[in-house]
C-alpha cells in the first residue's frame, strides 16, 4: 500500500512541480515588466501597474483562480445574450473557457508576478544613486548601467526576500485544487474518499518538506556564492 | 578662446537658484581649484560639467566645440550627452566603485562596453590594449597588487585611488574631483592627493574642489572661490590666498585656517 500511495502522491507531486515551475517562468519576467511599468515617468502605466499590484495583492489567490478560470466563459455567455452586438462584445462572446491547467499557470503567473514586482521594487530603489550616476559619467548606456552595474546589486539584495517567496509558492499549489487540478494534496485526499485512509495526505507534507528543504539549501548556496562582495 | 570655457551656467532646483551665472575658462595642461562655503555651488557646477545636471542656461565649449547649450533642446539626446561627457571625468567624494567588479574590472568594464561596438577583428586587439591600459593606471596610482581584489576589501584610501585610475581609463580631456578626500579618514588623505599632485605633474586639465586649503595652494594654478551661487573672486593661488580682496573670502580662509 505504502508504494501504492507514494506512487499516486508522486503523480500528483509532478503537476505541483510544473505548477511551481511554469510559474516562476512567467512571473520572474512579468514581475519585472510590471515593475519597471510601476516605476515608469508615464502616469497611465505607472498607474496601471500600481492599479493592478493593489488588486492581485488585495485579493486572495484562491478567488483569482475562480475568476480566471470561470471568468471569461461567464462573459462570453452574458455577450452571447446581448441583442446588440458590437466589436466589443462580440470579442468577448468569442472568449473560451481555459482549460483548467491554463487557468492555474495564469492565475499564478500574475499573483507571483505582483508580489516580484515590489522586491524588484524595492531592490531597485535600494542601489545609491551615486551607482548610476557614476555609470553615466563613464560613458554607459541606461541599459548597460541596468544590466552591467545594478542588476546584480539587485540580485543580492533580493536574495532572501525571493527565496520567502519560493517557499510560499511551493505550498501556494495547493490551491489549484479549488479547480480540481489534481495536484498532491488532491491525490492524498482521494485516499479518504476511496480507501478511508487518512495517513496519504499527511504524508504530502513530506513531500513539500524536501522540496522546500532542497530550495531552501539552494538559496542558501546562491547567498554565499554572492557573498565575495559587500555592498 | 580658452580651452575650455563656461558661458553663463545658470541652475536653479525648483526655486532655489543654486548657480546664477558661471564663467570660467581654464587652459590646456592647467588646474582650477574651487573653494568655497557648503552650498555655495560647488557640487553643482561639477556635476554641470558632467552632465549629470542639465543647466537652465548657458553654454560650455571645449577646444572650440560646443559640448552644450542650454538654449538648444536638440543638444538633450541621451546619445549626444553620452558622447560628450566623455570629455570629462568625474571622481566622486563617496568613490561609487562597482562593488560586484575585481579593481580591474572596475578600470576595464565600460572601456570594453564601448568596445562591444568594434568589428570582431578589432575587438580582440582593443581589449587587451584596454587591460594593459587599466594595468599601468593602477601602477601609476600604486595598486597593482590590488587588481584582483574587490572595493570592499580596500581602505577608503585606495578605493579612492582606484575611482582615479577608473576615470583616468575613459582618457577624459578634463578630470574633476569632487571633495576627492572628504570621506576618508585624515590619514588617508596624503596617499590620494599625492596621486592628483603626481597627475598635475604630467599637465593633466583639472577641476578640483576641495577643503584641502594646503594642497590647494599647492596644486592650483587658479583659484576661484564660489559663494552663493557666484564666483566671488577668482585669481592665482597667490592672489587668493595670500591677497584675498572680498571680506567673504577674507571670512572663509580665516574659517578655515581654525579648522
Ligand atoms: N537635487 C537638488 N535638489 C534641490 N536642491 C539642491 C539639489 N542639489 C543641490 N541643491 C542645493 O543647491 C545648493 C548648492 O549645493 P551644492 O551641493 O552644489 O553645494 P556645495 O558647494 O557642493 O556644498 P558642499 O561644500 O556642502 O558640498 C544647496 O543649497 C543644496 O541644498
Ligand atoms: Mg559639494
Amino acid at each position: 500500500m505504502f508504494g501504492y500511495v507514494t506512487q499516486e502522491l508522486l503523480l500528483g507531486f509532478w503537476t505541483t512541480l510544473q505548477i511551481f515551475a511554469l510559474t516562476l517562468l512567467f512571473s520572474l519576467p512579468l514581475g519585472l515588466v510590471i515593475c519597471f511599468g510601476s516605476m515608469s515617468r508615464v502616469t497611465p502605466l505607472r498607474w496601471f501597474c500600481k492599479t493592478l499590484v493593489w488588486i492581485i495583492r488585495g485579493t486572495p489567490l484562491m478567488l483569482q483562480i475562480i475568476v480566471i478560470f470561470y471568468g471569461p466563459g461567464l462573459a462570453a455567455t452574458w455577450a452571447q445574450g446581448l441583442s446588440e452586438q458590437n466589436a466589443l462584445t462580440s470579442w468577448i462572446a468569442s472568449w473560451e473557457v481555459m482549460d483548467r491547467f491554463t487557468s492555474i499557470i495564469v492565475a499564478f503567473s500574475i499573483n507571483y508576478a505582483c508580489y516580484f514586482s515590489e522586491i524588484y521594487r524595492g531592490g531597485i530603489q535600494s542601489i545609491p544613486r551615486g551607482q548610476y550616476e557614476a555609470g553615466q559619467v563613464l560613458g554607459m548606456t541606461r541599459g548597460q548601467i541596468f544590466f552591467h552595474v545594478v542588476l546584480m546589486q539587485v540580485i543580492k539584495r533580493i536574495t532572501a526576500p525571493m527565496s520567502n517567496e519560493f517557499i510560499t509558492l511551493v505550498k501556494d499549489t495547493s490551491l489549484a485544487r479549488t479547480i480540481a487540478v489534481y495536484e498532491i494534496i488532491w491525490a492524498g485526499q482521494q485516499f479518504i474518499t476511496m480507501h478511508g485512509l487518512l495517513w496519504p495526505l499527511f504524508y504530502t507534507g513530506a513531500f513539500y518538506l524536501i522540496f522546500c528543504g532542497a530550495l531552501t539549501l539552494a538559496f542558501g548556496a546562491l547567498e554565499k556564492k554572492l557573498n565575495y562582495y559587500k555592498v | 578662446m580658452a580651452y575650455l570655457n563656461v558661458r553663463n551656467i545658470q541652475k536653479n532646483f525648483g526655486a532655489t537658484r543654486v548657480l546664477k551665472g558661471i564663467d570660467l575658462e581654464l587652459e590646456r595642461g592647467e588646474v582650477l581649484v574651487i573653494i568655497g562655503s557648503s552650498g555655495s555651488g560647488k557640487t553643482t557646477l561639477l556635476r554641470a560639467l558632467n552632465f549629470l545636471e542639465l543647466p537652465d542656461d548657458g553654454t560650455i565649449t571645449l577646444d572650440g566645440e560646443v559640448l552644450l547649450d542650454a538654449s538648444d533642446k536638440t543638444m538633450r539626446s541621451d546619445e549626444e550627452i553620452r558622447k560628450n561627457r566623455l570629455h570629462f571625468g568625474l571622481v566622486f567624494q563617496q568613490f561609487n566603485l562597482f562593488p560586484q567588479y575585481s579593481v580591474l574590472d572596475n578600470l576595464t568594464l565600460s572601456p570594453r562596453l564601448m568596445a562591444k561596438s568594434l568589428p570582431k577583428a578589432e575587438r580582440k586587439a582593443k581589449i587587451q590594449a584596454i587591460e594593459e591600459n587599466a594595468k599601468a593606471l593602477l601602477e601609476r596610482v600604486g595598486l597593482s597588487e590590488k587588481a584582483g581584489s574587490y572595493p570592499c576589501e580596500l581602505s577608503g584610501g585606495q578605493q579612492q585611488r582606484v575611482a582615479i585610475a577608473r576615470a583616468l581609463a575613459l582618457s577624459p580631456d578634463i578630470l574633476c574631483f569632487d571633495e576627492p578626500t572628504s570621506a576618508l579618514d585624515p590619514e588617508l588623505t596624503g596617499e590620494v592627493l599625492k596621486v592628483i599632485r603626481s597627475l598635475k605633474d604630467d599637465r593633466r586639465t583639472m577641476i578640483v574642489v576641495t577643503h584641502e586649503m594646503e594642497f590647494a595652494r599647492g596644486v592650483a594654478d587658479r583659484v576661484i572661490f564660489m559663494s552663493d551661487g557666484v564666483i566671488a573672486e577668482q585669481g592665482s593661488a597667490e592672489e587668493i590666498f595670500e591677497h584675498p580682496k572680498s571680506p567673504a573670502l577674507q571670512h572663509f580662509l580665516r574659517l578655515s585656517k581654525e579648522k
